[in-house]
């Protein structure tokens, strides 16, 4: 983005402007972009989990506005502005309202390090991965501030679940990510990518036993920190009401689901980033445009298969309680990860370059696992088709 | 300190050199997951709950007074408000306390009818409980999935007797409607259809590894505990006690129906745990499937109504007789004058001992684990008010 900025005020585009000021338009226009492409996204996938929860729960989900409903999350965007801002009498007002947009913040930042292809990324940052965990933790101070600050017990008590459920599991995703980092080296997220190739079997997923484990790991523990199911307890329905967002309404209650969707696309982004190669495509065209284009589809097409991975969990798995979803933290992942990082070191001495039949073995186990799953669901569809009928009226 | 009229004195052990404090939530009556309007004052100690205190009254409805007012054929309606989840049972349980004190004999005919009414009643509330335990566990699918079965049973019931909740459906002396042409093969046609559904929703949820672990081992009742609280039905059965009004006290054509009682083994935890209190729901849905099966086959010719007076004035005397409903053992208590109105109404219900327990059971527990245990206990708001 420097460059762009750079040959910006090179061509005479900011003629007259000092240095340092066109420097500060391009990055204010740069993030304007950014955050509207954020609010796409995130709206896009709000759109997409209510249709696919539906077609998993039998119903039919949002499908009025646009075809197949696909602005519904506009809608819904514009009826929560309209909303009245309602501000509890007993709250603590400034917190209460700079509570979403610090959450709001958290999970901005995280897009300037997502590299949507390969020239496509804001700042490729030499630190990128872990200054994505340290900004994401900014969500926890949002989340727990919400939940103080509506002077509800509820709330308080959603708002302290997540800071809990939160800072436990960026243990395991930071050493899943520590694993990574061991084979490439590098902390930037462009290095990362660039040492994974196009093909399934050059991918860190199944590079070799110790980082598949890694990407299982970092897959569930993102879960927990994006507040998924089956660890959505800091917004348990069920039991705590809306947890920490019980007492926020309209744009600000609009802002704290902003920030969960957007933060399952960071999810996917994260996970495509450091197991499934990127925005790498096979060379099959020189030009760069095109190039371009396909590297920015190739990553969000991965993105968002693992967003709908995560949208399948949800469908289908119940919430864990408190106490367990700290002993699956403290007693299974935090060992497991850290034996496994052990492993992968050993690993690392052992095949500094790789082993590549242990790739194409890994590819080939993964082909099969898929299979298998795949078949199972065909025969469970098989087995029910007969007795599921469209129309519930027999 | 006092809360909404209650009287609370708890004695806290303190760990040595950690004080903490405890801290009073108040559950409902609009929290999402009270099945209706229940409150609760909880007690809790950060997520732990030291008490669980329940607060009913939120939907009292003078049901029991109502009936002193509109005579014995005019409550029937009001039967279906009782447990507007299984309205018929309720039907049943009036309209047999009227039969035993006016001594009318109703025909067979009319008895099939109320079995099968009464059992596809069954499955629809026991669809809503395993649905409702889920979605208060945090798994929504299972809810769709049941209601969406349910759905066939209420279209169902709507060719019976034209209402898909409160249903009116039976009358002193037997029932309202025939059954309409083609409903037996249509009602056959679900059970044939429904029962491996039940194998799936086990597959889908009740044999998943977490939906396991949130209920097993959670708020045990021992069998001693349960007779103790007067835990009635599936509460009751899966503590492991085999008591069943169906078996025990028969009535209708029950006994000549074949059937089990499920009780609980205590599979995946101890017996008596909230997730024996589940698999009793789901196995007596397949026994429901069963006795639907033999009573759709076997349905005699003939009336369904006998012949009673349209003003209906009992001997004096008092009766109490009980039903199986979908949460228990329902006894009805009426006592006539003599003239055309009850000189008393009085309903027991299952979920009312099943409400008074949870002070009992909460202690220790999480708060999540009390969405849990209400849902394992099955409680519906209006039957606990009436």
């Amino acid at each position: 983005m420097q460059q762009l900025a750079d040959s910006l005020l090179q061509t005479g585009f900011l003629q007259g402007v000092p240095t340092e000021a066109g420097y500060a338009l391009v990055i204010a226009f740069f993030a304007f972009v950014l955050l509207n492409f954020i609010m796409l996204i995130a709206g896009v996938t709000s759109w997409l989990e209510r249709r696919v929860w539906a077609r998993i729960q039998s119903r039919v989900g949002p499908n009025r506005v646009g075809p197949q409903g696909v602005i519904q999350w506009l809608a819904d965007g514009i009826k929560n502005i309209m909303k009245e801002d309602i501000v509890p009498a007993e709250a603590d007002r400034p917190l209460f309202k700079a509570a979403p947009y610090l959450a709001m913040m958290g999970f901005f930042a995280t897009f300037a390090v997502i590299p949507f292809g390969d020239g496509l990324v804001v700042a490729d940052l030499n630190v990128g991965v872990l200054y994505i965990t340290a900004v994401t933790a900014l969500v926890v101070v949002g989340i727990l501030m919400a939940g103080w600050a509506s002077n509800n017990k509820w709330a308080l008590l959603g708002g302290i679940r997540s800071a809990a459920q939160i800072i436990s599991y960026e243990i395991p995703a930071g050493i899943a990510v520590i694993t990574v980092v061991l084979f490439t080296g590098s902390l930037s997220m462009q290095t990362i990518i660039r040492a994974q190739g196009w093909a399934p079997w050059d991918w860190f997923l199944f590079a070799n036993p110790f980082l598949c484990i890694a990407s299982f790991i970092f897959f569930v523990s993102a879960l927990a920190e994006g507040n998924r199911t089956p660890f959505d307890l800091p917004e348990a329905e069920s039991e705590l009401v809306a947890g920490a967002f019980t007492e926020y309404s309209g744009l600000r209650n609009l802002l704290f689901f902003l920030v969960e969707w957007g933060n399952l696309y960071v999810i996917g982004a994260l996970y495509t980033t450091m197991f499934l190669g990127g925005w790498q495509i096979p060379p099959i065209t020189e030009q760069p445009v095109i190039q371009g284009v396909l590297q920015f589809a190739t990553f969000f097409a991965k993105s968002y298969f693992l967003v709908f991975v995560a949208m399948w969990i949800r469908g289908t798995l119940p919430r864990v309680r408190v106490d367990q979803l700290m002993t699956l933290c403290w007693k299974y992942l935090v060992p497991i990860t850290f034996a496994n990082l052990i492993g992968a070191m050993i690993w690392f001495v052992l095949f500094p370059n790789g082993l590549a039949i242990m790739r194409f073995a890994m590819f080939a186990l993964g082909v099969a696992v898929t299979i298998y799953f795949f078949s199972r669901i065909l025969f469970h569809l098989r087995r029910a088709r007969p007795r599921l009928r469209l129309n519930p009226i027999s | 300190m006092s809360t909404a009229g209650i009287e609370i004195g708890l004695e806290r052990e303190t760990p040595a050199g950690l004080e903490t404090e405890e801290m009073t939530l108040n559950m409902g009556p609009q929290h999402p997951s009270t099945h209706g309007v229940l409150r609760f004052v909880v007690k809790a100690d950060g997520e732990v709950m030291r008490r669980a205190i329940p607060d009913i009254g939120y939907l009292h409805r003078s049901i029991e007074k109502i009936s002193e007012k509109v005579g014995y054929h005019g409550f029937m309606p009001y039967t279906d408000r009782v447990d507007y989840v299984s309205a018929m049972q309720c039907n049943q349980g009036w309209a047999m306390a009227c039969e035993k004190l006016a001594s009318i004999e109703v025909p067979r005919r009319g008895e099939y009818c109320r079995v099968i009414a009464c059992e596809l009643g069954r499955i629809a509330s026991h669809l809503i409980s395993v649905g409702t335990t889920g979605m208060d566990i945090g798994a929504f699918t299972p809810f769709t999935h049941a209601l969406r079965e349910r759905e066939r049973i209420n279209n169902l019931l709507e060719e019976l007797c034209g209402a898909r909740l409160t249903f009116n459906y039976m009358r002193i002396g037997g029932c309202a409607w025939d059954i309409p042409p083609g409903f037996v093969k249509r009602a056959s046609e679900f059970v044939e259809q429904f029962e491996p559904l039940i194998d799936e929703y086990n597959e889908l949820i009740s044999f998943n590894k977490i939906y396991v672990e949130r209920l097993a081992n959670v708020a045990i009742v021992p069998a001693e505990m349960a007779i103790a609280w007067n835990l009635v039905g599936p509460n009751l059965r899966g503590s492991g006690v085999k008591y069943d009004v169906r078996k025990d006290v028969p009535y209708s054509v029950y006994p000549e129906l074949e059937f089990d009682v499920p009780v609980g083994t205590g599979e995946r935890g101890t017996l008596g745990d909230s997730y024996d209190r589940y698999m009793v729901r789901m196995n007596e849905m397949k026994e429901s499937c069963r006795i639907l099966r033999q009573a759709l086959g076997g349905i005699p010719e003939g009336p369904v109504i006998a012949k009673v007076p349209r003003t209906f004035k009992p001997p004096p005397g008092e009766v109490y007789v009980r039903v199986e409903a979908s949460r228990g053992d329902m006894g009805w208590f009426v006592v006539s004058d003599g003239t055309a109105f009850p000189a008393r109404t009085h309903i027991r219900t299952g979920s009312f001992s099943a409400m008074a327990i949870i002070e009992e059971l909460s202690k220790g527990l999480m708060i999540a684990d009390l969405v849990a245990v209400i849902a394992s206990l099955d409680i519906v708001a209006p039957e606990v008010d009436r």
